[in-house]
């Protein structure tokens, strides 16, 4: 396997908070690369930065061996970076199908834009087998804005496929989600990763996490602090004191993994 | 949806837009006193600018303050062009009108550039601000004559045709509008605006060029408007900064957008409709150039309390739930085993 994306030294301070401190990650090709790490590690601002909308202070950033350090999102996106989002984001006031129709992608000029139609016929049959393919074709042409939360995170990895992305970001995907949706979602995961697919997964749900990923990196105050295996990362004591802040009691730890 | 059922909708709509297209087109030949087609010329006018004006603010959620702007400089082009190349005073001025349209969309560009740059409130204070330095500049470049203004040649013909030319004019200018705002609804580039006004961010994520999609649709919004500026310099004969570049422009199509419901392709036309003859009669009627205002407050407010997203989409929303439940009561009121005849009243549906 080779080096899909990926990071080196980046650094981020916000005024007097240094959010990332030399962090560097490395996501194969064809893999499932979880990131953990206690709340305020700096693991969405490193989203942020890898999809554009946060320029580093140092670092760089490559896509299949192109740089894309502070390229915008929308360029970053069409290089085959899709992402979602942690409180999940998409087009309210738009049907469930327009959303999927938005990350279409086109070279086209600004006329051809405005003269076309939003979608053609083909386009709008893809959006439908992935519609399909996350289970709410019976709500394509509802409001998004009606869908329950669980039906919006599927709907935001949905659409993001829209484009075939090579490798898709996701921002805590269980976060928030009953168990049922949750397991739909973790087989749509695996699917896709045996279609080729490549993953940068942020989650807090340990359980999904350890099942799903092949390598874990967990980071703490901005820097990763350990990357391998789940089972190696999983029962490393520098996780736990991460997680803990040091403790060293056991009935502690097992809240941190379980 | 069925087809038929979906195609019946759709007929009426369509018959609904040709039946208003045949009544806009036959009123100069019914209704024949000046002052009735003054007030038709200008209701035209302001009809194409709300029009416009949705087919940026409505669709992309930017609320522009601004787009006096363009129908000064649509003023202005037609008045400055018309004088120094000595125009003859006759149809051939009208070859302005798409030059007051082209000269406002290059206006849009450095003023898009600037203000496009902010969202939400910040953007509407910017586009006010700017507005005032153009107004400013009118004032006091040499070229626009400052606050003497501009004279315009005034048209040779008759009086009786006097009004219908300019009628006619405008009524071709807003079909263009609307046809734009209509191709933009239905493209790409508009579902990309209608994305950028739910979540820009989002958009600018799924690889919408949002500064392109955005400076674009302000620049397509901007040449309708600069062409009934240009009817409207021609139409008055002088033109002066504060006339062309009047505040109250943009707070009166912003209303009337807002009043017939914002986004929408009819509802800045039915709210210009509404409000442009009430403004004229009021103005006409008492001679105080500012009642209207008051009565503009007024209904601004009883729609802001009644219904808040505007007359059109509150009244489809209700059409539509109507439907519903006239539906649902046929269904509970039918034998369970036998499926649901979903398009009752067309012909096929009532022959069986």
């Amino acid at each position: 396997m080779s080096a899909l994306l990926e990071v080196r030294g980046i650094s981020k301070s916000f005024g007097g908070l240094q959010a990332l401190q030399d962090c560097s990650l490395t996501v194969e090709d064809g893999s499932i690369t979880a990131l953990i790490g206690p709340n305020g590690s700096g693991k969405t601002t490193l989203f942020n930065i890898i999809t554009g909308y946060v320029t580093p202070d140092s670092g760089t950033v490559t896509v299949a061996g192109a740089d894309v350090t502070g390229a915008r999102p929308d360029q970053i996106f069409a290089r085959g970076l899709g992402r979602t989002f942690q409180l999940t984001r998409i087009f309210g006031r738009l049907t469930v199908l327009e959303n999927m129709l938005v990350a279409t992608q086109r070279k086209e000029g600004w006329l051809r834009s405005v003269l076309r139609p939003a979608a053609s016929e083909l386009e709008q049959r893809r959006a439908y087998e992935l519609l399909d393919f996350v289970g709410l074709t019976r709500l394509a042409s509802a409001r998004a804005g009606t869908l329950s939360y669980g039906q919006r995170k599927l709907l935001e990895l949905a659409y993001v496929l829209v484009a075939d992305p090579a490798v898709i970001l996701l921002d805590e995907p269980a976060g928030g989600v009953n168990p049922t949706l949750i397991n739909q979602i973790r087989d749509r995961i695996t699917e896709l990763n045996g279609q080729g697919k490549t993953f940068l997964v942020i989650e807090h749900n340990m359980e999904f996490v350890m099942s799903l990923s092949h390598q874990v990196t967990c980071m703490h105050q901005g820097t990763p602090i350990i990357t391998g295996p789940p089972e190696v990362v999983q029962s490393d004591h520098r996780v736990l004191d991460a997680y803990l802040g040091g403790a060293d009691e056991e009935e502690e730890d097992d809240v941190a993994v379980g | 949806m069925p087809p038929v059922a979906a195609a019946r909708p759709r007929l009426v709509v369509a018959g609904a837009w040709a039946a208003f297209a045949v009544l806009l087109g036959l009123f100069p030949v019914v209704f024949t006193n000046p002052t009735v087609t003054t007030i038709g010329v200008f209701t035209l006018v302001y009809m194409t600018a709300a029009v416009a004006w949705n087919s940026f603010a409505g669709y992309s959620g930017y609320v522009a303050l601004g787009h006096a702007v363009f129908f000064g400089t649509g003023a202005y082009t037609m008045a400055l062009v018309s004088t120094h190349w000595n125009f003859a005073a006759g149809y051939t001025m009208f070859a302005l009108v798409p030059a007051g349209g082209v000269v406002a969309a290059l206006m849009a560009i450095p003023f898009g550039l600037i203000a496009l740059r902010t969202r939400r409130h910040t953007f509407v204070v910017i586009t006010i601000a700017v507005f005032f330095v153009v107004q400013l500049l009118a004032f006091n470049l040499g070229f626009t004559q400052g606050s003497s203004g501009v004279q315009v040649p005034t048209p040779t013909w008759g009086a009786t045709q006097y009004n219908n030319s300019f009628y006619y004019v405008t009524l071709g200018v807003l079909a263009f509008a609307l046809a734009i705002s209509a191709a933009i609804r239905r493209s790409r580039f508009g579902l990309q605006l209608l994305a950028i006004r739910d979540d820009e961010d989002r958009a600018r994520g799924l690889g919408v060029k949002v500064q392109r999609v955005k400076l674009l649709s302000f620049m397509v919004s901007a040449v309708p408007v600069g062409m009934v500026g240009a009817i409207y310099a021609f139409f008055i004969g002088q033109i002066f900064p504060q006339f062309a570049f009047d505040p109250l422009f943009d707070v009166t199509v912003a209303l009337m957008a807002f009043f017939g419901g914002l986004g929408t392709l009819s509802g800045p036309l039915l709210g210009a409709l509404v409000l442009e003859p009430i403004q004229q009669y009021l103005t006409l009627q008492y001679s105080v150039g500012s009642v209207y205002l008051v009565i503009y407050g007024a209904l601004f407010l009883l729609v802001i309390l009644v219904m808040p997203r505007g007359i059109v989409p509150t009244l489809a929303e209700r059409v539509a739930a109507r439907r519903e439940r006239t539906q649902a009561a046929r269904l509970v009121g039918e034998d369970p085993g036998v499926p649901p005849v979903v398009d009752v009243g067309s012909p096929v549906g009532a022959s069986r």
